[in-house]
């Protein structure tokens, strides 16, 4: 499995921005099936060797769209020492947090118990994943961070899994996926976003998961194209729900962050909120302010895939709106559609915001000093 | 207010079925036993509930029956105040919702009938969409081909939300279909209800399921684009209805990011999306999701980078704008007369030929 395509000249000499920058979006990998097992009971050992994870998919092995690449990851980052793409935390720092002078990671683990049919199951994978992102990662690099991972249909046994981790302060975020058996607004996540607030822990949503429910309102399409844009359209609808729900009137102090999902569809997502809500707010009386309010106060973005328009002033009018202080750069390491920082953002944006936009805004939010 | 100019074409107004029996007069006496021996009810979608606000301008919901089911109302509400030389009829009776190909085929050669004698024969104004039976791509284009002979019939009309994503290789014959007739295909907001209103589940409130259209119609785009619908079929127009517009570019953008990165995957895909959508897609006006602000407005149209794209519509009798503001604030009059005026010429080809051949 260890490719390597062709050799590069060593990491650290293209890189040109040398500015601190947050990363809020790493994603560490499990380099063997088994190293999981250590966190997990006995029983479960079993279960996985008999049963497998039993997700909301048919698949036993691998995604139902298949990825561009291995692991949708970078051909370049596979460790020297075998496993694979993210799966080293020495060749992670070799190749991306030293030279790209991350100081702040945020770990987003995303094969977990999220998304698997057996709740227990879910539950006990999503603790072992919790510990394991300590016990491998965080206590060995302190610019990592861990984002509590929780039984995402199980709002019960989540919230214990949030208040278990509360105040550990390796752990800077609780981490749903915007693909789930419901919308996210519904009443089986309100224990998460309770337990969460009550923690003073932010969410994060991350593009991706499995539900079971297609993944277009009109069925199931063809192509990974199709599944990699489509999850911007079901953040939108995901973010609606938890606005329309009453989610945020609730939790007034919650903050949420929609991590790899894109933000240039948020002013119009909000001022169509907005615009539909004037009509039909008798439907939804707990929803108290405009939803464009809700949105810009208590929502928070991370760049990468970053919007690439031609005209570099229509990205700038897109941020205006939503405010540069809502914007947390993140690089999607290792995998395939990487952001480099050191070209992510066009020329013409003011040192403050510049700041704010690779690190600052990641530190206020994530309470880092 | 940005005042209309004369001699425009709306090209999204909802002529009403007062009830399933009104078709009864269209349908064959088995359907017609059918309906009325298995008791069946009027079809009315939950995307459009007769008495929701969305449905019906408070000032356009008529004493009693649907809004949108008297002609004499939207003759005097909208067709004269805009002072339109052509009128576009998409019906949205719930037909789509139907499970069996056959039922559905009836009622849609049903409704099609009723249209034309019910309102096209009524005002000379108006011109009609050709509903089609999706459940079955071999009657959808019997029934493209024989309202076709009609030219009064300008284009053919599907749901946003259907059974299987719109660029998917089966509905194909519809399309060629439509292109050899001179039709481009209406896509208008609405589900079949055949699949969860999101591409996340069944959300609570009637309120997710409109605003939900809009996530809707983008992942549609990204199926007819890297289905490669439009490389099969390049002089196929197709027209976004009741969609909103305001998501484009920002949808456009993240679509030709990820077709730069993965183009191996389609590789028929030979234009960039943008320029796909520039060729071959058109948006009604209505409703515009943004606020009343001119300036902002006017940055949203040069974000989509072509002034050719959107078609005048009231989306008559939805409540989309007060009035007589079916034009917002701070357009420019030659963009008023692309969107009234020549961008609808161009979409709809049968508009510029005698009705009578």
């Amino acid at each position: 499995m260890n490719i390597q395509l062709r050799d590069r000249p060593e990491v650290e000499s293209k890189v040109e921005v040398k500015i601190a920058i947050a990363d809020c979006d790493i994603h560490p990998a499990r380099a063997t099936k088994t190293e999981l097992y250590p966190f997990l009971a006995k029983r479960w050992h079993e279960h996985l060797q008999v049963y497998q994870e039993h997700p909301y998919q048919g698949m036993m092995e691998g995604p139902p769209y298949p990825k561009a690449q291995p692991n949708a990851s970078r051909r370049d980052a596979y460790p020297p020492e075998g496993g694979p793409q993210g799966s080293s935390l020495s060749f992670m720092q070799k190749q991306h947090l030293d030279p790209n002078n991350v100081v702040l990671g945020v770990l987003n683990p995303l094969r977990t118990g999220q998304g698997l049919r057996n709740h227990d199951l879910a539950a006990a994978i999503c603790s072992a994943i919790n510990d394991w992102q300590i016990e491998k990662w965080t206590s060995k690099d302190s610019r990592l961070k861990g984002s509590i991972v929780v039984a995402n249909e199980d709002g019960v046994t989540a919230a214990k899994e949030i208040r278990k981790r509360a105040g550990d302060k390796d752990y800077v975020q609780v981490l749903l996926l915007s693909r789930n058996v419901e919308p996210l607004g519904q009443r089986r996540y309100w224990p998460i976003y309770e337990a969460a607030e009550e923690a003073g822990l932010p969410i994060g949503v991350h593009a991706f998961g499995f539900g079971g429910n297609p993944i277009t309102a009109s069925g199931w399409p063809s192509y990974y194209i199709e599944e990699m844009v489509g999850h911007s359209q079901c953040q939108q609808t995901a973010l609606a729900s938890l606005v329309l729900e009453g989610v945020f009137d609730r939790h007034p102090t919650l903050k949420m962050i929609m991590v790899e999902a894109g933000f240039g569809w948020a002013p119009s997502l909000a001022w169509r909120l907005d615009k539909v809500w004037q009509r039909l707010r008798s439907e939804v009386p707990h929803v108290k302010r405009p939803p464009s309010d809700i949105i810009r106060e208590q929502i928070w973005w991370t760049t990468q895939p970053m919007e690439d328009p031609e005209r570099r002033d229509h990205l700038f009018d897109v941020i205006d709106w939503i405010g540069w202080d809502k914007l947390l750069f993140a690089t999607d390491y290792p995998h395939w559609d990487f952001d480099d920082p050191s070209r992510v953002l066009p020329p013409g944006v003011s040192e403050a915001n510049r700041e704010a936009f690779y690190l600052g805004n990641a530190k206020k939010l994530y309470g880092i000093s | 207010m940005t005042t209309p100019l004369p001699g425009g074409v709306d090209c999204d107004l909802h002529p009403a079925v007062p009830h399933l029996t009104s078709l009864l007069p269209y349908m064959n006496d088995y359907w017609r036993d059918q309906v009325t021996t298995r008791g069946m009810v009027d079809l009315i979608s939950q995307s459009y509930p007769t008495n929701s606000p969305i449905s019906s301008r408070p000032d356009w919901r008529p004493a009693k029956g649907k809004p949108g089911s008297s002609l004499e109302d939207m003759q005097t509400q909208a067709l004269d105040p805009f002072q339109v030389a052509y009128g576009i009829c998409n019906p949205l009776y719930g037909v789509q919702m139907v499970f069996s190909e056959d039922m559905q085929d009836a009622f849609c050669r049903a409704l099609n009938d009723w249209l034309v004698k019910e309102w096209l024969d009524k005002d000379a104004r108006l011109r009609g969409s050709i509903v089609i039976p999706t459940q079955s791509v071999e009657k959808s284009v019997a029934e493209i081909e024989r309202c076709a002979r009609d030219k009064r019939f300008v284009q053919v009309l599907m749901l946003v939300m259907g059974d299987v994503p719109l660029g998917k290789r089966a509905l194909w014959p519809i399309y060629a279909a439509a292109e050899r007739l001179g039709l481009p295909i209406g896509i208008h907001a609405g589900s079949a209800y055949h699949n969860p209103p999101t591409s996340v589940g069944w959300g609570s409130y009637h309120i997710e399921d409109y605003v939900a259209q809009a996530q809707a119609f983008q992942t549609q785009l990204t199926s007819l684009i890297v289905e490669g619908v439009f490389a099969r079929h390049p002089s196929l127009k197709m027209v976004m209805l009741e969609s909103g517009f305001t998501w484009l570019a920002p949808f456009v953008w993240r679509l030709h990011k990820f077709w730069r990165g993965i183009r191996m995957e389609t590789p028929w895909v030979d234009r960039a999306p943008m320029e796909i959508v520039r060729s071959n897609i058109r948006f009604s006006l209505q409703p515009v999701d943004a606020p009343p602000d001119p300036a902002l407005l006017n940055r949203l149209v040069d974000h989509m980078q072509s002034d050719e794209l959107i078609l005048f519509s009231t989306d008559y009798p939805h409540w989309q704008f007060e009035g007589n503001e079916a034009l917002p604030e701070g357009l420019s009059s030659d963009l008023v007369r692309k969107i009234m005026i020549d961008n609808p010429l161009a979409t709809y080809g049968r508009l510029k030929e005698p009705v009578r051949a």
